[in-house]
């Protein structure tokens, strides 16, 4: 039942070496500090969630973020009303999220291509806008939902456990607070699950129709597949990831305003899914963690930085280099990443995780052929 | 039964359309149209083109609604009805042009059916692996064998051949096992050496019973398969029967083969 076929097992595992050694590998990057890899994980469970709805059915959501909203909303109202701790968030959460998708989705399934997009794109666009206004008093506008010392947190009143570290409520695990590595680790726990979870999608029969609507609608109808229900699923399974994503965030953060909503954040989930590999199990989270570094890290170089970097060169040359270069980083990391973009999609349209494939086959193949060649010889 | 059927039903008669209209606008592309498959019998219908032949096609598996007249499916009423619900029932269908699935690999091609066979129309089974499900697998590695596709199992289906890809819309129709398949003109643009492979592959399915209706233009292919033929013109029937009957009827000679042949 949670069997996966070999292959499977060894990409669970080496995605499992990744992640639980990021804080290692990460450390050269000048990346490994907990609250950013924790983004790291949480943006890849986002993309891989969305990746079972585009890379499987090949239809593009432009509303993702709505969901991810939901969830961090979800969440913060877990741990002011009921506990800090995060089960019954997560658990909140998802549910939420999912039900959100069932709504929006129902609608949004009616129509294919670029009508779904632009469906999904107006729903998110009017759920980022009714979370600033109408629904002030269950999102708190622009201030955002924040957890106060005063929330009731009813079952954290009854267990007579507080919630609080550092007189603030934190959100914590079985009473374990969640700060730091821990944060990070249980959020690299969630993405191992999700990752687990895509796979079995992937393998399934389930899978199998969905890649049968993308692949061909009209056969699908014509032997005997109900493909609207097929559909449904897929993106509300999407949405539940993105719900997941966004509780997670608010662990790391427990705070939730609507502009995690925004029609950007839905695009940067496209943008990381397309980078990484549409329809691959691995290249949404290639993606992720590509883009959430340049933003993070890219956009911290500045011109100091790069005149330490030349400091060796000559003064005219590292001038030149310098102001060349430093169009491409800080406040100008969104056009590198749009260079990066561009470059990929046109020469690796299949995203980076299918180049990576192309070259190991062409690696391999011209091993064969040198293995061939002296077989020959000899 | 169902007691609500417009019409009685036939004894041996597995599909039965009965007054079927259809109007495109002002168009009439099928009038009055009465037609009896026979349980167990290919039943070919030929026609000059435009004489409605798919249009009748397309109403029998749901694709377009008939303006009046019902479809009945071996006591089931099928106007009105998804086509993924008619499918359900029995009926599949090769196309005209190759409906497969070009991106995926051959062997998931016949592998896909065979799953809407087994687990109806919607089914979420995320537990169970499709690599696991050997008994699936076997009969389409089997039925690819029988086809002469087996070695490109692996390859997309989009990569075979026109002949290869027809081959395998017919077996991804077989491995449903249904009770009634449609084949629209399921050797156009064959040459002769692969129609004649199709001719056999489809006399060897005959042997099983399965009740089939063949739109064809090539004579060859009618005359070496069916046992009763009709004969569409301008949306009408203007002859059922056996092929001798259909040859000797001067009508057809003056509608289809343009004038009396010796």
């Amino acid at each position: 039942m949670l069997s996966l076929s070999r292959k499977d097992v060894i990409k669970l595992a080496v995605l499992a070496a990744i992640v639980l050694t990021m804080p290692i590998w990460l450390a050269p990057f000048g990346a490994a500090y907990p609250g950013l890899m924790q983004k790291f994980v949480i943006y890849a469970i986002f993309a891989v969630g969305f990746n079972i709805l585009f890379g499987l059915t090949g239809y593009l959501s432009f509303g993702h973020a709505a969901f991810l909203g939901v969830g961090s909303y979800t969440a913060v109202w877990s741990f002011k009303l009921l506990t800090m701790d995060i089960i019954p968030a997560m658990i909140f959460a998802i549910i939420f999220s999912g039900l959100f998708a069932l709504v929006i989705g129902y609608f949004c399934l009616r129509r294919s291509g670029i009508y779904f997009s632009i469906l999904t794109l107006a729903f998110a666009q009017m759920s980022y806008s009714l979370a600033y206004s109408v629904l002030t008093p269950i999102t708190n506008g622009e201030t955002g939902l924040l957890v106060a010392r005063s929330d009731p947190r009813v079952i954290d009143g009854l267990l007579g456990a507080d919630g609080m570290a550092n007189g603030l409520p934190t959100p914590s695990l079985l009473g374990v607070s969640l700060s730091g590595y821990a944060g990070f680790y249980i959020c690299a726990a969630f993405l191992i699950a999700a990752f687990f979870v895509s796979q079995k999608v992937f393998a399934s029969p389930f899978g199998m129709a969905l890649r049968g609507i993308k692949s061909n609608p009209t056969r699908m109808i014509y032997t005997g597949f109900n493909t609207k229900p097929y559909m449904l699923t897929a993106f509300v399974i999407s949405g539940m990831f993105a719900g997941l994503a966004g509780g997670l965030l608010a662990v790391t953060d427990p705070i939730a305003g609507a502009e995690r909503m925004k029609w950007t954040e839905s695009g940067n989930v496209v943008l990381m899914t397309i980078l990484g590999g549409v329809g691959t199990l691995f290249g949404p989270v290639v993606g992720a963690w590509l883009i959430k570094y340049f933003e993070n890290i890219f956009s911290a170089i500045n011109v100091n930085v790069l005149n330490d970097f030349f400091a060796v060169l000559p003064d005219g040359l590292q001038a030149v280099m310098v102001t060349i270069l430093s169009k491409f980083t800080g406040e100008g990391w969104h056009l590198t990443l749009g260079l990066v973009f561009v470059l990929i999609v046109v020469f690796l349209p299949g995203g980076l995780v299918e180049g990576a494939e192309r070259l190991i086959r062409r690696l391999r193949r011209s091993g064969r052929t040198a293995v061939k060649k002296k077989v020959v010889q000899q | 039964m169902n007691a609500e059927l417009p019409i009685a039903p036939v004894p041996n008669i597995v599909l039965h359309a009965a007054d079927v209209f259809k109007n495109f606008g002002g168009l009439r592309a099928l009038s009055d149209i009465d037609l009896q498959i026979e349980e167990g019998k290919t039943h070919a219908i030929i026609g000059p083109n435009g004489a409605g032949k798919s249009t009748l096609l397309n109403v029998i598996i749901g694709r377009i609604p008939p303006s009046s007249g019902a479809v009945i499916f071996d006591g089931t009423l099928l106007t009105g009805k998804a086509p993924h619900e008619i499918n359900q029932l029995g009926i599949s269908r090769v196309f005209q042009t190759p409906e497969i699935f070009a991106d995926l690999s051959v062997l998931y091609n016949v592998m896909a059916p065979a799953f809407a066979r087994r687990d109806g129309a919607f089914r979420v089974n995320m537990l169970r692996s499709v690599w696991n499900e050997n008994e699936i697998r076997d009969e389409a590695e089997h039925l690819l064998q029988e086809f002469g596709i087996w070695d490109r199992r692996d390859d997309n289906a989009g990569a075979l051949s026109r002949g290869d890809k027809r081959r395998l819309e017919l077996a991804m129709c077989l491995i449903q096992r249904p009770r009634l398949l449609l084949l629209d003109e399921p050797t156009a643009g064959m040459s002769r050496h692969d129609t004649n492979t199709t001719i056999e592959l489809l006399k060897k399915i005959k042997q099983g019973g399965m009740t089939k209706v063949i739109i064809e233009h090539d004579m060859h292919v009618v005359f070496s398969l069916a046992d009763t033929i009709s004969v569409l013109a301008q949306g009408r029937i203007i002859a059922s029967g056996s092929p001798q009957e259909i040859k000797e009827d001067p009508r057809v000679q003056e509608a289809y083969l343009g004038g009396p042949v010796e």
